[in-house]
């Protein structure tokens, strides 16, 4: 069964080359679109039952599949690695990709560029795949660079719009900010291992990177900095609102399920090159506080329901990096698959909404949908609910509160820490249901007669079932001993560890901590359901208008760049761009002219000075032979 | 038979030679211009018979009658040039003759 | 033999596709193709015959027949595994260029293909010849034509990038020369054989250091006019810009190479000593040379001229990875430059033919052009990621290995080589957005690609994600011949003694 594995990207990657080079009708594209990566995921979940019924040796299948490059010196083989960390991102990413392709089969339907859309999208599928699959890190980088190209090309899917390229440029670029740390600390692993297997490294790693030495944090530090700009944390946060600009679909698989979540699989990958770095891994934690707070109350204040969604789902990968950063591997990742549905599922909905509402985005130009769509309100609601984390009924309840659990008992962790998260959930709760009141209830405003079909109530359906019911799998221990998550991941990645468990105290927390979500549901209730004029009247004043400027900018980090970094280096492009080095050239040339000039002046044309000239010249030659 | 001494012809050589330098460097005219050259190269062609003379060589006197063949050469040129000049220019004062000037 | 033919077929075909003008142009097109198909074919049975991983030392086929023996000066041509890679790549450029020329070159059509074979001959010899003088023979073949192509069927401002190109390489070119007749002059006098046989000049000893030095600045002056490096780039700008399409992509794609080939060749194995000293100075010039060719493509509205900068940026690389002195950086460089040709080549050609069909190079004039030619949009792009190295592209192998080759002695260097690849991604999708994407401009609607224009750029793209996914052959073919450059500049590095480690000669020498 496990030889099955390279299937896994490779039928995705087929699905693109059919889709590139083959002239298709529209339903063979969706065929061959959604078939690849339906077949993909049939592929993952028998691997996946298999790995459960009888686990491989150690819990780990490696698949060598190429060497890619063998120069004595330098050996790289291309290899595929299962193990539960790897199994997880796997079937994550080929469910709610195969669900999100299924949407899109009619949520695309009119559009010209049908087939181009979904060969991107399979192409993304291989790479993301690939990306997850690898064993080896230069295979990992084909991947991770392949992702963003993936990025880049929907995002600016509607290229007639030049604010659409330019985001893709812009998404692109600042990862790529991220990928070159990446890739030198790629280099410097290679340099100080000898190899880029990820196991080798991993294993290697105490020895070769002793805990304080300068290198033992450098390593680690580079690594971050690529998962910084793929995961969009502080402070290459800017592209994400604006890779808003793709389609709906994009935005769900790329943009809030899997492709960001790449930083947050590269650095459990890793784990053991962080956990031998304290401060490193402190930095991690702190990132992702001060990243979720920033994310959070951005989200809180935008109009525009994709970016709100967009900042919210920065400051919930910000979660992931809190967790990661105090060493509860497990339940970031366990937060990543339910966050994946979530999110999947609420930008599946906002995209029937905007259908419904003639592609307005403006959530305060939309409300009073509720009795027009009513199923896309239960999923959203549903979707919502679930990132806003209330309590005991969602997924997103479950692996928040472990992430709160853990940062609260973490030698690493600590108090401020905690009241990061804790205000970021109540923050959270205030904007998820702002969202949906804003949309669904209030005055109506617009007319529609949008239905979704079949396609679109089948994957928002399986996806809301999921986000409510994924979090069972993964009780705290003082409701039930139900711990299959963990139990499962920690066959790859370390058990958390943390100080003695005290059930009173567990018992506190959780309780606070669901009050919080549920007075933050309360305030969103007040403000925008029964006292709608609430908002416009707090802006009256002077100091909160300029707080939610400033939060609705997202904390000013664009306009900084803009001003200092991109404006002046676009200067500096602008006028050199006749390349100042041809001064040079054409000092040399200047200078041989006037010399040209002074010597021709010499030439009188009068024979005679010619022959005086000449004579001088022999009398000085003759004269100089004779005394010397 | 009387040896004229190899400083006489020299003498007169050079004499010549510095007459003939100074006509072409003070006359304008073009015809006696290069009738100053021909008087050079005739008191370099005398310098070399002397030469030739005095050490018994034979070489001197290949050498008069190679400066003799390349001398009739360059006035058959240099007449033809002066006459082209003269047509088009109608003077021979070789300052004039400056088209060539830098 | 095969070594010879390898030169006298694009040559004779040149001749005869000029003698076949006056009859008929698509003669004359057919000849030159088939000509070059012909060499292919004897390509093809070099590499057939060649054993992978290679046995009994570098050298693969060796030629050598007299020709001025009273100066020592001998036609002898040798190919190893370095040559081999990039005369396959000047022939399938070669034959990449006379397609894409078909109907954009309507005047003269002999004559150009006259030239243009005539180039490619003079490079194959570049990449061939083992005696020096005959090195700088082919050297100056390579100049003449190409400064009429570029003269006589440029664009606007023809003439002048035409001098510039000349004068530029000329220059270097005779530098090289001096340093040639010094080193000969240099052997004859310590030996007491005059030669300017590669493989006994090799052997030379050169006590003086500065001798040395000045000896290698003078090879060096003509290299790195060609490949080019920083402050000697001007020239390649103005004649990548003012060529017709075929001139731009032999200049990017192959005349470019000999500078990266010059210096793996002689440069390396003949002054190890001289190298060594120069390398920091090397790395800080590929360094600046990566990141300031990206800033000025950035800040081009002319669309050739942005894939020219570029080829500077990219052509950095290949600097900071010789003068690595590491095994693994020696490769990528090879990579980089095969990586580069290819990419750089379809670049300019997929540029060539839209300006064909649209008259201008002026980016702000275009956009939105995929709706028109999605095919040519395809195209442009799967060239423009392989450019930025995107990894599963010939350039990212290239880029990667040099780069970790060069982080084991130049941490710095690495780490802004690493850099210029955001700016390298800046421009390239820069260029995508400006050209390709966007509002529609005003520009007429025109012919997509055109099948033969299809299959070409097909060839190139899958080629060059061919070999990113699999680099091993470029990698075990350049292989051999890279050890012997790497043990010379070892031999030197440990300072062990006087002697000099010499590049090892053909077994069949007689």
């Amino acid at each position: 069964m496990y030889k099955t594995l390279w299937l896994v990207p490779a039928l995705p990657m087929l699905g693109f080359l059919i889709l590139v080079f083959a002239r298709l009708t529209k339903n063979q594209v969706a065929m061959v679109g959604v078939g690849s990566v339906a077949l993909s995921t049939m592929v993952a979940a028998a691997i996946g039952w298999s790995f459960i019924a009888s686990p491989p040796v150690g819990s780990t299948y490696v698949q060598p599949l190429w060497s890619w490059v063998d120069t004595g010196a330098f050996q790289a083989v291309m290899g595929l690695r299962l193990d539960s960390l790897s199994l997880l991102m796997i079937l994550v990413v080929t469910f709610v990709g195969f669900l999100i392709h299924l949407y899109s089969t009619e949520y695309m339907a009119g559009d010209p560029g049908y087939a181009r859309f979904f060969a991107y999208m399979n192409l993304f599928m291989a790479s993301m795949l690939t990306l997850v699959l690898a064993d080896n890190l230069v295979f990992l980088y084909i991947g991770w660079e392949g992702v963003g190209l993936c990025s880049f090309l929907l995002i600016g899917f509607w290229y007639s719009e030049r604010k659409n390229a330019r985001a893709a440029m812009k998404a692109f670029l600042i990862t790529r900010i991220g990928d070159t740390a990446f890739a030198v600390g790629l280099f410097l692993l290679y340099f100080h291992f000898g190899t880029l297997n990820i196991q080798s490294i991993l294993d290697a790693a105490p020895a070769i990177l002793p805990a304080g030495s300068m290198l033992a944090w450098i390593a680690p530090a580079l690594l971050l900095g690529g998962a910084v700009g793929k995961s969009a944390q502080t402070p290459l946060q800017t592209w994400l609102p604006d890779a808003m600009a793709g389609p709906t679909p994009v935005s769900a698989l790329i943009h809030a399920a899997t492709m960001v979540t790449a930083g947050v699989y590269l650095i459990a990958r890793t784990h053991t090159l962080f956990t031998g770095a304290p401060w490193v891994q402190f930095a991690v934690a702190v990132i992702g506080a001060v990243t979720l707070l920033i994310a959070a109350t951005s989200a809180l204040t935008q109009r525009d329901l994709k970016r709100a969604l967009a900042y919210s789902t920065i400051s919930q990968i910000g979660y992931m990096f809190l967790a990661l950063g105090v060493g509860a591997w497990s339940a970031a990742m366990f937060h990543f698959a339910t966050h994946a549905f979530f999110k999947a599922l609420l930008f599946l909905a906002a995209g029937a909404i905007i259908n419904a509402a003639h592609h307005e985005q403006d959530m305060f130009k939309m409300g009073g949908l509720y009795k027009k769509i009513p199923f896309i309100f239960w999923v959203f609601f549903i979707g919502a609910a679930c990132l806003a984390a209330i309590p005991f009924v969602t997924s997103g309840f479950y692996s928040k509160d472990a992430i709160l659990q853990m940062v609260w008992s973490s030698s690493k962790g600590g108090l401020i820490l905690w009241l990061c998260g804790v205000v970021g959930a109540f923050i959270t709760a205030v904007y998820s249901f702002r969202m949906v009141l804003l949309v669904f209830f209030g005055k109506p405003q617009t007319q529609t007669a949008y239905r979704p079909g079949p396609a679109v109530k089948i994957a928002l359906g399986v996806l809301a079932f999921f986000s409510l019911g994924f979090g069972y799998i993964q009780l705290p221990e003082i409701i039930a001993n139900v711990q299959f998550f963990s139990h499962f991941l920690e066959r790859t990645l370390p058990a958390f560890w943390g100080s003695v468990p005290n059930h009173a105290v567990e018992w506190a927390l959780l309780i606070f901590v669901s009050l919080v979500t549920i007075a933050g549901v309360g305030v969103a209730a007040r403000v925008y359901y029964q006292e709608p004029a609430l908002p416009a009247r707090l802006l009256e004043n002077r100091y909160a208008a300029a707080i939610h400027n400033f939060w609705e900018e997202g904390w000013g980090f664009d306009a900084f760049y803009t001003r200092f970094i991109v404006n002046p280096f676009l200067w500096l492009v602008r006028i050199n761009s006749g390349d100042v080095v041809n001064v040079l050239y054409w000092l040399i040339e200047f200078l041989s002219e006037r010399i040209n000039i002074l010597l021709s002046h010499t030439q009188t044309g009068k024979t005679r000075t010619y022959a005086a000239v000449m004579v001088g010249g022999a009398v000085i030659t003759i004269g100089l032979l004779v005394l010397l | 038979m009387a040896t004229v001494p190899m400083e006489h012809g020299l003498i007169l050589a050079a004499t010549l030679f510095a007459l003939g330098l100074v006509g072409l460097l003070s006359r304008r005219n073009i015809i006696f211009m290069l009738m100053c050259v021909e008087i050079m190269l005739n008191a370099a062609a005398l310098a070399f018979v002397t030469g030739g003379a005095r050490w018994g060589h034979a070489d001197g006197q290949i050498m008069i009658i190679f400066i003799l063949t390349m001398a009739a050469a360059e006035v058959s040129v240099g007449l033809a040039l002066i006459l082209r000049l003269y047509n088009s220019l109608k003077t021979m004062n070789s300052d004039a003759v400056s088209g060539m000037r830098g | 033999m095969i070594l010879v033919f390898l030169i006298l077929i694009p040559f004779l075909s040149g001749l005869l596709s000029w003698y076949m003008e006056s009859r008929d142009a698509v003669v004359s097109r057919w000849i030159a193709v088939c000509g070059l198909a012909l060499n292919l074919a004897l390509v093809i049975t070099i590499w057939a015959q060649v054993g992978f991983p290679q046995t009994g030392g570098p050298w693969i086929d060796h030629f050598a027949a007299g020709w001025i023996p009273q100066l020592g000066i001998t036609f002898q041509l040798d190919l190893d595994g370095i040559s081999l890679l990039l005369v396959t790549l000047t022939i399938i450029l070669g034959i990449a260029s006379v397609v894409t020329s078909w109907t954009e070159i309507q005047d003269r059509v002999g004559f150009f293909h006259f030239n243009l074979l005539t180039v490619l001959a003079g490079i194959i010899g570049v990449f061939l010849a083992t005696d020096l003088i005959l090195f700088y023979f082919f050297w100056e073949v390579m100049l003449v034509p190409m400064y009429f192509l570029i003269a006589i069927w440029g664009h606007e401002n023809r003439i002048y990038a035409a001098i510039k190109f000349f004068i530029f390489t000329q220059a270097g070119g005779l530098l090289m020369l001096v340093s040639i007749l010094a080193l000969g002059i240099l052997h004859g006098k310590t030996s007491g054989t005059y030669t300017f046989d590669y493989f006994q000049l090799s052997q030379t000893p050169i006590a003086d250091p500065v001798v040395g030095m000045l000896l290698a600045l003078g090879f060096i002056a003509a290299f790195a006019v060609k490949l080019p490096v920083v402050v000697l780039h001007t020239w390649l700008p103005d004649a990548h810009t003012e060529a017709p399409t075929a001139g731009s992509v032999i200049l990017a794609g192959l005349l470019l190479k000999t500078g990266g080939y010059g210096f793996l060749r002689f440069v390396l194995p003949l002054f190890p000593n001289a190298s060594i000293q120069l390398a920091p100075y090397a790395m800080a010039l590929g360094v600046i040379g990566i990141i300031y060719g990206a800033v000025l493509a950035l800040g081009q509205r002319d669309i050739k001229r942005l894939v020219a900068y570029s080829s500077v940026s990219h052509m950095g690389f290949v600097l900071i990875g010789i003068f690595a002195f590491s095994m693994v950086a020696l490769q990528g460089a090879v990579a980089q430059m095969v990586a580069h040709g290819l990419t750089t080549g379809g670049l300019f050609i997929i540029v060539g033919l839209l300006q064909q069909r649209i008259h201008t190079r002026d980016m702000d004039r275009m956009g939105g052009l995929w709706v028109t030619a999605p095919l040519m949009g395809g195209a442009m792009l799967a060239l423009v990621v392989a450019s930025l190295g995107l990894p599963g592209s010939a350039n990212f192998a290239g880029e990667f290995l040099t780069l970790l080759g060069v982080y084991k002695s130049h941490v710095w260097a690495a780490v802004l080589g690493a850099a210029g690849l955001v700016l390298a991604a800046a421009y390239s999708l820069w260029l995508m957005a400006r050209v390709f994407f966007g509002p529609r401009s005003e520009v007429r609607s025109f012919g997509d690609l055109s099948p033969r224009e299809l299959g070409l750029a097909l060839f190139l793209i899958l080629s060059i994600f061919a070999i990113g996914l699999y680099p091993q052959p470029i990698i075990d073919t350049a292989s051999p011949a890279l050890k012997g450059v790497n043990t010379c500049i070892k031999f030197c590095n440990q300072g062990s003694s006087k002697q000099r480690a010499t590049i090892e000669t053909p077994a069949q020498r007689p």
